[in-house]
């Protein structure tokens, strides 16, 4: 069935919310970029930056000012991805999704500003870096909503009673965010790297629990067999990545200034949890979707309502 | 509230704490001089070269290469940018902070001195004498820590610290590789050694003290003497790599 006959299918609303997820995931970059390069502070201001719309774009205030210009797109495209649903959007759970979307940005830029007017914080700081987190997956599952095969409906399958996965599926992305908390407050300097680092085993397991239950139990459902697969990999692009950062870090413990080599991995390990986050969560909200806890035969009476 | 009143409470203690110490008073016959050197055993780390490169209009203000300096070996074996105070020993007492501002400047963007002392008190004068805009962040834990915005060609920023703190960094988020630091003492008796690795702490008066020398890499060291009636002591503290 071409996307365009599929029922309820916006073309433009699905690209719009694609193109906010991708403005969002180049948000988490530039955040990414203005700790790493000790940029925070270089604007003391908030709101306005050195009291202008748009200082001297020179040394950190390029990566704290360029940041602001990102989250002010990205406000814009979220208020405009709400009206867009709220007005053409007939799944209830959708347009709300859109308003908390709208709220979950606004709360983000205030946190942002927070952290600046209070000197760092680690704990606004650690708030600003996780929520970032938590709206990119949000405009990852808006992409996949508006989406047309999301709209086809799910793959129904029913949950193998010896291998369950509908809650065990929630258990990756929960295990994610709280190591990517962890990766926050060590950045801000709360905690010391050690727990972040001993996370992640435990969390690389998990995520490899989940994904490897659903490619021996429940791999003829495509759908879930891709999500695992990706998920999968990202997983193991972000360990690489959290070593080769922490490998940076103590090479140039010693240097006077952010070194590039350990910006670029940092950055880069920030923006793959980004990344794994959603990808968590999108195989989470998959399998709720399409692995059904009571028995097939009740589903096609109709007995159960699908989502 | 209860906060508020807790909070004002401490403030108006410490306050009468202090109005209730006797003005220091130093007899010019029997104070004497504290003298000495920080040395430095074992070999100099080199240190890296900034890049400035981020920022031309920085780089454009040295005609050589600028190094960090956060371990400043001299020629003669010493070590510079070590703050040295006596840190106990003298009686309680108000000591007048000096009417002269301490001065930081921001030049070629790197912070000069990179090492500052100042009296609890004393006022701080922070010049920018750079074509770019610099925010100075003072990272104080025991004062109140600050950051503002300093844009070329703006005045000059004034400001005091209200309570002892030895050593708290001051940097610049723009230029990162911009540090100094900061020694916060609450009575005269305190130098920075130079290129020549030397402190001189004049007009002490006679008594037991603990001296401190700290450094911004290598930490603190302390050292006891007594200071005779119009006398004079010697002290060496000696760090390696």
């Amino acid at each position: 069935m071409a996307a365009k006959d599929v029922v309820g299918y916006r073309a433009g609303l699905h690209r719009w919310s694609i193109l906010l997820a991708f403005c969002t995931l180049l948000l988490v970059v530039a955040g990414g970029m203005v700790t790493s390069r000790d940029a925070g502070l270089s604007v003391p201001d908030w709101p306005l930056s050195y009291g202008q719309l748009m200082p001297p774009m020179e040394g950190g205030i390029l990566y704290e000012h360029g940041h602001r210009m990102i989250a002010t797109t990205v406000g814009m495209l979220t208020i405009i991805s709400m009206i867009w649903l709220l007005k053409a959007e007939k799944r209830r759970w959708l347009r709300i999704l859109g308003v908390v979307a709208l709220v979950a940005v606004i709360v983000q830029g205030v946190l942002g500003g927070l952290t600046v007017i209070y000197l760092l914080p680690w704990w606004i700081s650690s708030a600003h870096a996780s929520m970032a987190q938590l709206f990119f997956s949000t405009t990852v599952a808006m992409a996949i909503f508006t989406s047309d095969w999301w709209l086809l409906g799910p793959q129904i399958i029913e949950e193998n009673q010896k291998y369950r996965i509908r809650a065990l599926s929630l258990a990756a992305p929960i295990c994610v965010l709280g190591q990517l908390f962890l990766g926050a407050a060590a950045r801000h300097k709360a905690i010391g790297s050690i727990y972040h680092i001993c996370g992640s085993p435990i969390v690389t397991g998990v995520v490899l629990w989940v994904a490897l239950r659903i490619l021996l139990h429940y791999a003829n459902n495509r759908e879930l067999r891709t999500a695992s697969v990706v998920l999968t990999c990202i997983t193991f692009c972000q360990v690489f990545l959290g070593i080769a950062a922490y490998m940076t870090r103590i090479a140039y413990a010693d240097a006077v200034q952010p070194m590039p080599l350990m910006v670029t991995f940092t950055v880069l390990h920030v923006a793959v949890g980004a990344l794994t986050l959603a990808a968590s969560v999108t195989l989470a909200i998959l399998v709720r979707r399409n692995v059904t806890a009571a028995p097939l035969e009740f589903r096609e009476a109709g007995r159960v309502a699908v989502v | 509230m209860l906060l508020l009143a807790a909070c004002g409470g401490g403030q108006q203690t410490r306050t009468e704490t202090q109005a209730s110490l006797p003005e220091a008073h130093i007899d010019p016959a029997t104070a004497g001089t504290i003298t000495g050197k920080v040395l430095f055993k074992g070999e100099a780390p080199a240190m890296p070269v900034i890049d400035m490169s981020s920022n031309p209009q920085c780089e454009r203000q040295h005609h050589t290469p600028q190094k960090a300096e956060v371990v400043v070996v001299n020629g003669n074996g010493t070590l510079k940018n070590v703050f040295v105070w006596i840190k106990a020993g003298l009686a309680p007492a108000r000591w007048a902070p000096p009417a002269e501002a301490a001065r930081l400047d921001q030049n070629g963007c790197v912070y000069q001195p990179h090492v500052l002392g100042i009296m609890k008190g004393q006022q701080l004068e922070i010049l920018n004498g750079d074509p770019v805009n610099h925010n100075v962040h003072a990272e104080s834990t025991v004062n109140a820590a600050w950051n503002e915005s300093q844009p070329p060609r703006a005045e000059h920023k004034f400001k005091q610290f209200s309570s002892e703190e030895v050593l708290f960094p001051v940097t610049c988020s723009v230029h990162p590789w911009m540090r100094s630091y900061i020694g916060v003492s609450p009575h005269p008796f305190f130098a920075v050694t130079g290129d020549d690795g030397t402190f001189s702490l004049k007009g002490v008066p006679p008594g037991t003290y603990t001296v401190e020398a700290v450094h911004e890499k290598y930490g603190r060291k302390e050292g006891k003497l007594t200071l005779a009636p119009g006398g004079s002591a010697v002290l060496e503290f000696t760090y390696g790599s």
